[in-house]
């Protein structure tokens, strides 16, 4: 009982390429806008684009940082996001108060049917998802009339007025953003459920055997997914007065980016929200920049952030054998 | 120690059957429905219209079925069509067949991508192709400055809206596909080595077969069907449409594949399932529509046919 | 502690256990052996609650009990360590230490200071000294095991079952563990010892039970027994009368391997399963390697076939140095392989027996890149025939096939490569008696052919009757060569039963 092998003890935080990289590419991109482009870049409302831009995608990425933790995937966020903003405009005629609710509570039950699939009936959670998109996307046509009818939710009722408001010069929706982002953090790094979550990710066999309610889990995780993305449906639809059953195609595929971009692994067990958070404000700060350069036209940002997607991936595979060496 | 996996657990009987002649019962099904009450339902214009709608997804799904049997999923199918309908009118200057060949190019190059990344990366192939989902519509919008061209040319109005004795030419085209597809799976040594490294890629590496190069041959035979079925769409309609040409499409064609019998788990493809599953959502389509139900409605539809097929072949491939 | 009452279990038609009993006192280490296949898992399953027994009772603290999950055994005080370590590598040492019974605060929220502290409490009375920050799977599979251990241990646990525990830990990490088992018992924890390494039995275990095909073969205190003596029950053998089962169908005549050999492997190192291990095959000559299960058989085979990658050592097929080794490479050779884990490795379930046969031989048989029907009809018939193999048509799935006629299909499919070398692992485990006379008679005749066989076996009389020169492993490291009349059971089991310590550095 002697042979003790001295392992490395030190507290020094070992230097993390996958996690670092997001926070230090998008330091090097501002400071780079900003001498490039100088005041149209730098300026205060456009950083206020920016913020806005981010808040909504900051929302859905932080309850695909959770997915993708769990070692799950959600594709059906985009889609959702149509269906809040469609289900708040057509809440709106009986006030602020269904206007918010209906929505979160239908995206909520979506992300439980999507949990229950997954977790229960053990089916792809890219097939489930998948299907929801299509399902979700259905619903937010047939509740607009296939398209044909636009709520418009009143002026002056409660929801258009926070949801338009600005508190320090920031608007609300980022507010909410960060909020949410907060108590999302805390549950992630704070809570029992959110060690479960990077356990699952990590091995699923492994979290089971040590006793740990897998399924259930699982299946909050989509919950929480679908309910931040109702949340940011019904901002948009507060933010423009209306729903449309057309936005929101794609944003799966951004937030899925974001996230892995922060640093997260794509199957699970390792990220950060901070990461997440990293990887959103740099994916619009480089579709920004994209709009700022008067010759490159706006779907330069998808090349961008597909490409991006990839490159992360594969250092996260290199890095992930080297250490395995 | 040993691994004495307990036996699978007694299926019925039904659910058996279903799997296997569960597509065909439903067009059989949907097809009487419309027989009995769509007015104009067997006209010769709406079963030859509903055959070119469903010729693209059915090319798509063909190449998705081949992916799938290797374990994997392609994403990125409708961001190939984008690309192929973008190039088209870039190169149409330079002679029809150029711009052919070179928007057939550019599927096969997408991928070869794919494959790439999956087979000597080791990148999981739904997200490799969501990679190349998300830049490869971008990359076509920018080819085509996000506008829809309209296009002027004899020879592709040909490929896209004549017929060869009544039969349109992109149905013979998937006609065509399909049997090639056939063939190669159940008579060239392809077709075995793609049906040997989905089911057991262990046991195909230590047969010594080149588990690698097929994966990227699979990859790169869907992006080529892909880009086929972008050409098609563009000549049809007299336009490039990037922004909407294909989208949506990787979801159908999965269905069809699923629909058709072929478990996403891998070594195992039903070629004539999948045409047939594209077959059926089309026709469901079609009854949505001409029951003046809402296209929404044909989505939602959609979506539970596809859980559905998935909850029912699931297990299959597991054993 | 707990008492097992003649406990009974199948599988689909096959027994795992028939009628074990076993019990397992408070302060007492208990050793449960045995070679592959002999029902240990099966065993350790039932306990912890993973299975339900079809027969017998299970007692725990003098009472009846059935746990419906592991989640019941482990509240109740019963831990498990698998062999695999089974925590979630990604993430702290001390979040495996504490998962899903955190430390929280009056918020309900985590306190970290709190889980650091107790994790580094705990990690140093085992003596384990560890960054409890650090991610578990940064640190060697040793301490990875340990803290398994200690993870285990912190739920007062009663009764710890640890399967396997050092089967992939080097020498010192193992030292390491088998402290922490000795201070268990002295804490008077009831342990449940399952290894194949029979240092491990002597140096840490107080009783030992044999299990052979799912019976025990022998129970009592390990002071009472002899290396050699578990070695033969493991084995199924008695010392006394080696020759009581009956020979094998190899037959008697020897061979003389002369001139340069067909396969020459040198040096084959991987850490920690591998070790300096060289391998000579000459044509025509049968060389069999035994040893106990984890001795390094399975993991030779695969680095000489490049299914696995080796730190060191070089390969020659025919006098030639392949420059990039990988199963492919090693066909084009003239090796060929029939892996041990059939199912894993080797059928392709969904395919037919036709499919199954010609996988490796595709190339020879395509016109153009089609599939020439003759010809693999003229193939697959030709192997049917000549290993009588039992199908109703070649197009009948391989799943469908007994154990047997499936091993038949694989070696089949090198078979029809013509190979110069054969690499057969365990080449008749699980299939019926008739069957495994017909492979061995083959085996015999295809190096009467010429051919050279690499034979692994875990039965000891396949190996003696149908080797002409047998390596014994230990530890990942050739131990001992015998050959000709040398070979002998008696031999091989002495080999295998010294004590590590006399060839310790």
């Amino acid at each position: 009982m002697v042979a003790t092998r001295t392992e490395v003890s030190t507290r020094e935080r070992r230097w993390r390429p996958d996690r670092a990289g997001a926070p230090i590419v998008l330091v090097l991109v501002l400071i780079g806008g900003t001498v490039l482009f100088g005041d149209s870049f730098a300026s205060g409302q456009n950083l206020r684009n920016i913020a806005l831009d981010s808040s909504y995608l900051l929302l859905i990425a932080t309850g695909m940082t959770f997915v993708i933790l769990s070692g799950g995937i959600d594709l059906s966020v985009g889609s959702l996001l149509a269906l809040a903003g469609v289900l708040t405009a057509y809440g709106a005629q009986w006030g602020s108060l269904v206007a918010v609710a209906l929505p979160l509570l239908v995206c909520a039950a979506f992300g439980l049917v999507n949990g229950l699939l997954i977790g229960r009936a053990m089916i792809a959670p890219f097939i489930v998802t998948l299907a929801a998109l299509l399902f979700a996307r259905g619903l937010a046509f047939a509740v607009s009339s296939e398209g044909n009818t636009v709520h418009i939710i009143p002026a002056d009722l409660l929801l258009t007025r926070i949801g338009q408001a600005s508190w320090l010069g920031v608007q609300a929706p980022v507010w909410f953003a960060l909020v949410a982002f907060g108590l999302g953090w805390v549950l992630l790094n704070l809570t029992r459920f959110g060690q479960a979550v990077f356990a699952i990710g990590g091995s699923q066999e492994a979290t089971e055997l040590m006793g740990l309610p897998v399924a259930r889990v699982r299946i909050l995780v989509y919950v929480l997914s679908a309910a931040l993305t109702g949340m940011a449906g019904v901002l948009i639809a507060a933010q423009t007065s209306s729903g449309l059953p057309t936005i929101g195609e794609g944003r799966e595929l951004e937030a899925i980016a974001a996230v892995v971009i922060g640093g997260t692994l794509l199957s699970g067990g390792a990220g950060s929200l901070s990461g997440t958070l990293a990887g959103v404000l740099l994916l619009k700060v480089i579709q920004n920049l994209i709009n700022q350069v008067g010759t490159l036209t706006a779907y330069y940002q998808q090349v961008v952030s597909g490409t991006f997607l990839i490159v992360v991936v594969l250092v996260q595979l290199r890095l992930a054998r080297r250490r395995r060496r | 120690m040993t691994d004495l996996r307990t036996a699978l657990p007694p299926r019925t009987e039904v659910v058996a059957f279903l799997q296997v002649a569960g597509v065909y019962l439903a067009i059989a099904a949907l097809l009487v429905f419309n027989l009995v009450f769509t007015p104009n339902f067997a006209t010769v214009t709406n079963l030859r219209l509903q055959l070119v709608q469903v010729a693209p997804v059915a090319i798509v799904a063909i190449g998705m079925a081949l992916v799938i049997a290797s374990e994997g999923i392609d994403l990125s199918v409708g961001a190939t069509m984008a690309i192929t309908a973008a190039l088209l009118p870039l190169y149409l200057g330079y002679g029809v067949w150029v711009a052919i060949v070179i928007s057939l190019a550019a599927g096969l190059l997408v991928g070869l991508v794919n494959g790439s990344l999956i087979a000597f990366a080791g990148m999981q192939p739904i997200i490799a192709t969501l990679g190349l989902l998300v830049a490869g519509r971008g990359l076509a919008l920018v080819f085509a400055e996000g506008r829809l061209t309209e296009i002027f040319d004899p020879t592709l109005n040909t490929l896209g809206n004549s017929a060869v004795l009544g039969v349109p030419i992109s149905v013979l085209l998937a006609l065509v596909i399909t049997v090639a597809a056939g063939v190669a799976v159940h008579r060239t040594a392809f077709g075995r080595r793609l049906l040997a490294t989905g089911g057991n890629r262990a046991a195909a590496t230590l047969a010594g077969l080149p588990v690698k190069r097929t994966l990227v041959t699979v990859y790169v035979l869907s992006g080529l069907l892909a880009a086929t079925a972008g050409l098609l769409t563009t000549a049809r309609q007299g336009a490039s449409d990037p922004s909407f040409v294909g989208l949506l499409i990787e979801l159908s064609a999965i269905t069809a594949v699923v629909v058709g019998g072929t478990p996403l788990s891998g070594g195992r493809v039903r070629i004539l399932g999948t045409l047939m599953g594209a077959l059926l959502m089309q026709l469901i389509t079609a009854t949505v529509i001409q029951q003046n139900l809402p296209d929404s409605a044909a989505r939602m539809i959609q979506a539970s046919i596809i859980v559905a097929a998935v909850y029912l072949q699931r297990g299959r491939g597991a054993s | 502690m707990i008492e097992v009452r003649s406990v009974r279990k199948h599988f689909a038609g096959v027994r795992a256990l028939d009628g074990v009993s076993l019990s397992l006192h408070a302060g007492e280490v208990h050793a449960l052996v045995g070679e592959n296949g002999a029902g240990k898992s099966t065993l350790i399953k039932i306990i912890t609650g993973v299975y339900r027994p079809d027969g017998g009772e299970l007692h725990y603290r003098g009472e009846p009990v059935a746990f419906a999950r592991p989640r019941d055994a482990q509240a109740a005080g019963i831990s498990t360590i698998y062999q695999e370590v089974n925590l979630v590598p990604l993430r702290s040492v001390a979040a495996n230490l504490f998962l899903g019974r955190e430390p929280v605060n009056r918020f309900g929220l985590i306190d970290y200071r709190r889980m650091h502290r107790d994790a580094h409490e705990m990690l140093t009375r085992y003596g384990i000294a560890a960054d409890v920050r650090g991610r578990l799977g940064e640190l060697g599979l040793g301490v990875q095991q340990m803290i398994a251990v200690a993870r285990a241990l912190s739920t007062e646990a009663r009764v710890v079952i640890m399967d396997e525990p050092t089967s992939s830990l080097e020498p010192r990490e193992v030292d390491l563990l088998l402290g922490v088992v000795a201070m268990l018992r002295e804490r008077r924890v009831a342990v449940l010892y399952v290894t194949h390494k029979l240092d491990e039995v002597f140096r840490a275990c107080d009783r030992v039970t044999v299990l052979r095909d799912g019976r025990v073969a022998h129970s009592g205190p390990v002071a009472g027994t002899t290396r050699l003596r578990l070695v033969a029950t493991m084995l199924g053998r008695d010392i006394d009368e080696v020759r009581r089962h009956g020979a094998t169908t190899f037959g008697d005549e020897q061979r003389d391997a002369t001139g340069a050999p067909l396969l020459h492997a040198e040096g084959l190192s991987r850490r920690p399963l591998l070790d300096d291990v060289s391998v000579d095959v000459h044509a025509g000559e049968v060389v069999g390697l035994a040893g106990l299960l984890g001795s390094g058989r399975t993991e030779t085979a695969k680095a000489v076939f490049g299914a696995d990658p080796v730190d060191a050592g070089s390969i020659k097929v025919g006098g030639r140095r392949a420059r990039r080794w990988s199963p492919a490479a090693a066909i084009r050779a003239g090796l060929g392989m029939v892996p041990e884990d059939r199912k894993a490795e080797g059928l392709i379930a969904d395919l037919s027996v036709r499919d199954n046969i010609v996988l490796a031989a595709l190339p020879r048989l395509t016109v153009a890149g089609f599939l020439s029907e003759r010809r693999q009809a003229e193939l697959v018939d030709t192997f049917v025939k000549r290993l009588r193999i039992k199908i109703s048509h070649p197009g009948q799935k391989v799943r469908e096939l007994s154990g047997g006629n499936q091993q038949k299909v694989l070696l089949a499919r090198m078979l029809c490569l013509h190979p110069k070398v054969l690499i057969l692992d365990e080449p008749t485990r699980g299939i019926d008696v008739g069957a495994k006379a017909e492979i061995q008679a083959l085996i015999d005749e295809l190096a009467g052919l010429g051919l050279g066989v690499l034979l692994i076996s875990s039965e000891l009389e396949e190996v003696v009757e149908g080797a002409d020169r047998v390596l014994v492993l230990r530890d990942g490291a050739v131990v001992g060569t015998f050959r000709g009349d040398q070979v002998s059971e008696d031999r091989i089991m002495r080999t295998i039963a010294t004590a590590a310590e006399d060839d310790d550095d």
